[in-house]
């Protein structure tokens, strides 16, 4: 009987050693080597030619998610400073101020921050394709985001994953006036 | 015992699977390059966003950003579009460097890796 039940606990802690294993070697390294990556062949002459991910992004701002990188930070402070274009005529856009999306239901309130991402990105993205530039105007669920749609087509393929959730709701409701007036201070400073 | 050993080769099993995992945001793009002989090919997003942002690949010089969507063929880029806008030389290094951007194992799909399309129900 006793016998049947230590090789029980055993077994159990066994197990949960191996299903911990994943988390344990994550934490020994944040970025997985190119060579075992599970996409690039081990046996590819690029292998040692091309850049180890940990190589470059463990010299950037840290996060917990994604790239493990705050790619905002890192514009930010000026880490990195990728170029904006190539064709020299090309218009670079970039727009200050901040959208309250407030059809969060016990969610705290969503601030999408037009500057972080014109920053990165052109106003042709989003709009018209994925957000019509109106607010308001766009009928966004968490199941649409969650399935590749709105806001889902960048957060959870390029830029930091959805599980963030705070990242994004941000605001909680009982700031909400205090988070507009001093988010529309912010953007006059920025666009003199 | 013996369900106890299948639980544990399940284990090792997700495990190896949630160890072997792609940096976030890199792209396969195998429409046809293994079809006609050539690996895969492994587009990094986070090497490139160092460089450029999202806007110069995807306004200025046209990518969709979905995976699979754009029609890449090797006749184009070594005309100087997609990768050939940058893999010129010039910008970039050319496209001789076969090996740098075709180096995938055999067998991979277009798709892009590390997401929530990828982490799968798991994480919900
Ligand atoms: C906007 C310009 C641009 C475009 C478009 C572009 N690249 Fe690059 N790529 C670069 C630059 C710049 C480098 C760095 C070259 C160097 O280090 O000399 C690079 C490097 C690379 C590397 C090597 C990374 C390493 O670890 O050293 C790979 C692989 C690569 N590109 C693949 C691609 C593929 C595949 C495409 C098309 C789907 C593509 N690139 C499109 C600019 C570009
Ligand atoms: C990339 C940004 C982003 C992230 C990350 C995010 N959300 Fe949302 N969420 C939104 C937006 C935008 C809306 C729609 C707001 C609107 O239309 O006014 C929303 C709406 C919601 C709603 C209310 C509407 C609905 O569809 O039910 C809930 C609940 C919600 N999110 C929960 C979450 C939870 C839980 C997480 C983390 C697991 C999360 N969200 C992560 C952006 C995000
Ligand atoms: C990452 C995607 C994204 C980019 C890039 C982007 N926008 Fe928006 N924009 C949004 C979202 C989301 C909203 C809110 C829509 C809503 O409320 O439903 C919005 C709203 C707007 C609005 C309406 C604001 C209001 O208060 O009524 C305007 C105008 C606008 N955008 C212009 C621009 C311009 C100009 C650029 C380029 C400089 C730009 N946007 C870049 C996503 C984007
Ligand atoms: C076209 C791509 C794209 C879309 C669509 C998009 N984002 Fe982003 N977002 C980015 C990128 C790129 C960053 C930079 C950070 C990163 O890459 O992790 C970013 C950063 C952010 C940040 C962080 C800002 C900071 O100061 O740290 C928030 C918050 C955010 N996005 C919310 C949203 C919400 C809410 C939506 C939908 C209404 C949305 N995003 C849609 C690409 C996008
Ligand atoms: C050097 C060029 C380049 C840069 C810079 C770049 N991308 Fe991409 N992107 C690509 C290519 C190539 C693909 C794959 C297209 C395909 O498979 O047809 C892609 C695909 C995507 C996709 C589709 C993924 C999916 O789920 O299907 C998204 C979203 C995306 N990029 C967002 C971004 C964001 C956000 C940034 C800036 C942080 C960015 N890209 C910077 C070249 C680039
Ligand atoms: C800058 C990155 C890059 C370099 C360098 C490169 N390729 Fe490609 N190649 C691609 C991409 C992207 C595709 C389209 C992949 C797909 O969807 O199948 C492709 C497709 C192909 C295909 C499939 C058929 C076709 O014509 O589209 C062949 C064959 C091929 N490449 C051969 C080569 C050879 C040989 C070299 C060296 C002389 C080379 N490639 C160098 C990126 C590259």
């Amino acid at each position: 009987m006793l016998k049947i039940k230590c090789s029980n606990i055993f077994f159990t802690l066994f197990l949960m050693l191996i299903l911990l294993l994943p988390l344990i070697s994550n934490a020994a390294s944040k970025w997985k080597s190119l060579a075992d990556d599970g996409i690039h062949d081990p046996e590819s002459p690029a292998i040692g030619v091309l850049q180890e991910p940990a190589d470059a992004l463990s010299k950037l701002p840290q996060d917990t998610s994604g790239n493990m990188v705050n790619w905002v930070k890192a514009l930010e402070q000026g880490v990195i400073n990728p170029r904006t274009n190539i064709r020299p005529e090309t218009k670079v856009r970039i727009r200050n101020d901040d959208v309250f999306l407030e059809q969060t239901g016990e969610m705290p309130v969503v601030r999408f921050p037009h500057r972080a991402h014109t920053l990165w990105l052109d106003c042709k993205n989003c709009h018209e394709k994925y957000f019509i530039s109106k607010k308001g105007a766009n009928p966004i669920t968490m199941m649409k985001i969650l399935q590749g749609n709105y806001c889902g087509r960048c957060h959870g393929a390029v830029a930091f994953p959805l599980t963030e959730c705070d990242r994004c709701h941000s605001v909680p409701r009982q700031k909400l006036e205090q988070a507009k007036a001093e988010s529309r201070k912010k953007t006059q400073a920025e666009n003199k | 015992m013996q369900k106890y050993w299948r639980l544990i080769i399940a284990g090792m099993l997700f495990s190896l699977v949630f160890s072997l995992r792609a940096e976030y945001g890199d792209v396969v793009l195998n429409k046809r390059a293994e079809k006609e002989g050539m690996p895969p090919v492994i587009y990094p997003h986070w090497f490139h966003r160092i460089r450029f942002r999202c806007k110069v690949c995807h306004f200025e010089l046209g990518f969709e950003m979905r995976a699979g969507s754009n029609n890449v063929t090797m006749q184009e880029i070594i005309d100087g579009k997609f990768c050939g806008m940058c893999h010129n030389d010039e910008i970039a290094w050319g496209v001789e460097n076969c090996d740098l951007c075709h180096s995938g194992r055999p067998g991979l799909k277009s798709k892009i890796h590390g997401g929530h399309s990828t982490a799968g129900p798991g994480i919900w």
